[in-house]
């Protein structure tokens, strides 16, 4: 493996290996430029994965200390675990169920098309929907999307079944088995699904797309990629000109060290990235690094979300097969006659009964509680996934009174429902109970939101820089050789999983940052 | 936390001799509690039998299945018997207990309708001792594999080969 020496300061830094960072590092070493990709957590593949909830999210999940704030119940009921995302090699690619769409044309200008909304803090994404069609199509081809490029959709479980039948009941069209980068047919030197479960654990066979074993090892082959496990990146350095020069990290053992760059990508997720930044701040940069703005970990995002599982009065044993391979996208238009701006997915969704005894109703204990998990095995689910609005007070801060393993203040995440996001999700989840009562469900439960997984937002991509922190590239309005490479550039969130959008960037920056090399303007 | 199952073989006449609480749970001499029906038995160090037997009925009380013996709910709150939390949970199940006689019954485990006892356990919910208690189930009850069949749930599926071609969509009522 290729070993670039610390005081190199001709290599681009990318810290995170998740669907930004770890498919940016893939595609800049593709194209010659030498990375080192910094990963805080340590390398797990296919044959480590376990299928057992507890056990996996022991393994993966990121649990390091956060703390949380606002009116959201996440943070009544899980206060020190605002999300549940990955600390490994590939991110949270490891955890994803693969929903991958794109965004609809109307989204990448939501101010535009929504108009002002009280209270939120709207802007359009300086990129054009059109910009946007051939990277679509580069991340669908990379992940190897069903029902893109020729490829098949997967079959549908006994979930979907469930869901697709109550759907059509109630005169949805745009119902089918999902775009998913879980191949449906062997692909890209990946099997087929094999309907094991467990999506979210880690797909033992390889079937569903993660950076951990596609673009990471294909990325390190090429000999300009050398990624470092267990190296937690404690603060960005720069020079008197204000230009970023390096990356401090903490190794496994505890050891500061300093890797020279010669550009650096934060790609942390959407609460690291900031924390990143902002326990970033120097004499020159008091208020955290390409902050000018103010809005470094504002307008925090996290997408309208919820659930809604039903009993019918036989099996139906949701956990069988893909864990997300079905969706209705009749909610996903921007309607305001609904009450709402914006619009939602219906997604297919199944939790084993150790995570549904966690999830279904945090707190809640008795009857009332149990005779539901009683009834696990005839019971079907699914997922409500909707465009939120972006609040600047909904953000993530430094939290100096809590520390890290390391020593650094750790984020907090404060998160209020925008009455938009309240009244989005009420339709959902009467929709989504609509769709189940249609198929004889005995009992709906409308089912709060998880920890989050789409964590967006909080380094915001803007055409002004006084709008957000990043431009059009990702790159920072302030310092001209850092770039934000993950979720937190975006601007708004759409109705849709954002991970396809997220690789899409990515490859678009790489093409962007390996054009400023050779044009001499990084 | 070790579920030790039917250690010794009581016999009838010593468990009903030795059953002191008015639930299902035999408290049967020093240190030793075990099901009327000697279908577990384990023994207490730091706590009492009367607290464990208290927190094994209050967990069935929490999260009750009917389907679901005994044996598991012992499994999931057996950790509280150790010296840090034996004044914690001494406090709690004491507390549980005064309420218990506030409201005319000798302690929580004599009071003999579960939805009597719920009511008691209702105006704890929020002490910190409840909150532990339940908090803790909801992984020390429903993480046991050994559960997990009595609700349908079949666990990992790798090994068999996914299921692909063990009945992934094989629903037929639909």
């Amino acid at each position: 493996m290729t070993k670039f020496e610390m005081s190199d300061d001709s290599v681009v830094v990318v810290i995170g290996t998740g669907a930004g960072g770890g498919v940016l590092s893939n595609e800049l070493a593709q194209k010659g430029v030498n990375v080192v990709a910094l990963e805080a957590g340590g390398r797990y593949l296919p044959e480590d994965y376990v299928n057992d909830e507890w056990e996996s999210f022991g393994q993966l999940a990121w649990v390091d200390p956060r703390t949380t704030s606002g009116d959201w119940r996440v943070s009544k009921d899980f206060s020190g675990l605002p999300a549940w995302i990955v600390k490994a090699v590939g991110g949270t690619t490891t955890h994803w169920a693969g929903a991958s769409l794109r965004f609809q044309d109307h989204e990448w200008k939501a101010k535009t098309n929504y108009g002002e909304v009280e209270g939120a803090n709207l802007l359009d994404w300086p990129i054009d929907p059109r910009e946007m069609d051939d990277y679509y199509i580069k991340a669908e081809n990379k992940l190897g999307v069903t029902r893109t490029g020729g490829r098949a959709g997967l079959p549908g479980n006994n979930n979907y079944l469930v869901f697709e039948k109550g759907a059509k009941a109630l005169g949805y069209n745009e119902v089918h088995t999902g775009r998913m980068a879980i191949n449906s047919d062997d692909y890209d030197d990946r099997l087929a699904c094999q309907q094991t479960g467990f999506c979210f654990q880690g797909c033992k066979w390889g079937a569903k797309w993660s950076a951990a074993y596609t673009d990471i090892p294909r990325g390190e082959a090429t000999g300009n990629l050398e990624v470092r496990e267990h190296a937690h990146v404690a603060r960005i350095v720069h020079d008197d000109s204000g230009k970023v020069t390096g990356v401090e990290y903490f190794d496994k053992d505890g050891n500061l060290h300093l890797q020279k760059a010669r550009v650096i990508c934060v790609a942390g997720n959407s609460f690291e990235s900031p924390r990143l930044l902002l326990n970033s701040a120097s004499s020159m940069f008091p208020d955290g690094l390409a902050n000018s703005s103010g809005m470094v970990g504002k307008n925090y995002m996290r997408h309208m979300t919820g659930s809604v599982y039903a009993v019918f009065d036989k099996p139906v044993k949701m956990w069988r097969g893909t864990t997300m391979a079905g969706i209705i996208q009749d909610e996903a238009r921007h309607d305001p006659s609904r009450g709402f701006v914006g619009g939602y997915e219906m997604e297919t969704l199944a939790l084993g009964l150790p995570f549904m005894a966690a999830f279904l109703n945090p707190g809640a204990w008795g009857r009332g509680f149990t005779t539901a998990l009683d009834s696990y095995e005839n019971m079907a689910g699914m997922w409500l996934v909707g465009e939120d609005m972006p609040q600047e007070t909904n953000r993530v801060t430094l939290n100096t009174d809590v520390k890290d393993q390391w020593g650094l203040p750790v984020a907090n995440v404060n998160f209020s429902d925008h009455p938009n996001d309240v009244a989005m999700r009420e339709h959902a989840y009467r929709q989504g109970q609509a769709v189940y009562d249609a198929v004889g469900a005995t009992r709906t439960f409308p089912t709060p939101p998880y920890p989050s997984t789409h964590n967006l937002g909080t380094n915001r991509m803007s055409a002004d820089p006084k709008d957000g922190v990043v431009n059009k590239w990702g790159r920072t309005h302030d310092i001209e050789n850092l770039y934000i490479s993950d979720g937190s550039q975006f601007t708004t969130g759409a109705a849709e999983n954002p991970t396809l959008t997220i690789v899409a960037l990515a490859i678009r920056q790489a093409d962007h940052i390996a054009g400023e090399l050779s044009n001499g303007n990084l | 936390m070790t579920l030790t199952p039917t250690p010794r073989k009581l016999t009838r006449r010593q468990l009903l001799q030795s059953s002191v609480a008015a639930g299902t749970i035999a408290v049967a001499g020093t240190g030793f509690i075990a099901a009327p029906n000697a279908a577990w038995a384990l023994e207490v160090t730091e706590i009492t039998e009367h607290q464990l037997a208290t927190l094994v009925q209050m967990a069935r009380d929490t999260y009750p299945h009917d389907s679901v013996g005994d044996e598991y709910y012992v499994i999931a709150v057996k950790g509280y018997d150790n010296a840090d939390q034996k004044e914690f949970i001494a406090q709690g199940v004491a507390k549980l207990d005064d309420l218990a006689q506030a409201d005319g019954a000798p302690d929580y485990l004599s009071t003999k309708w579960e939805d009597n006892r719920v009511a008691l356990l209702k105006q704890i919910e929020d002490d910190a001792f409840f909150q532990t208690i339940r908090g803790g189930l909801v992984t020390g009850l429903y993480n046991q594999k050994a559960v997990w069949p009595i609700f349908g749930y079949e666990g990992e599926s790798f090994s068999f080969g996914g299921y692909i071609d063990r009945g992934f969509n094989d629903i037929n009522w639909l």
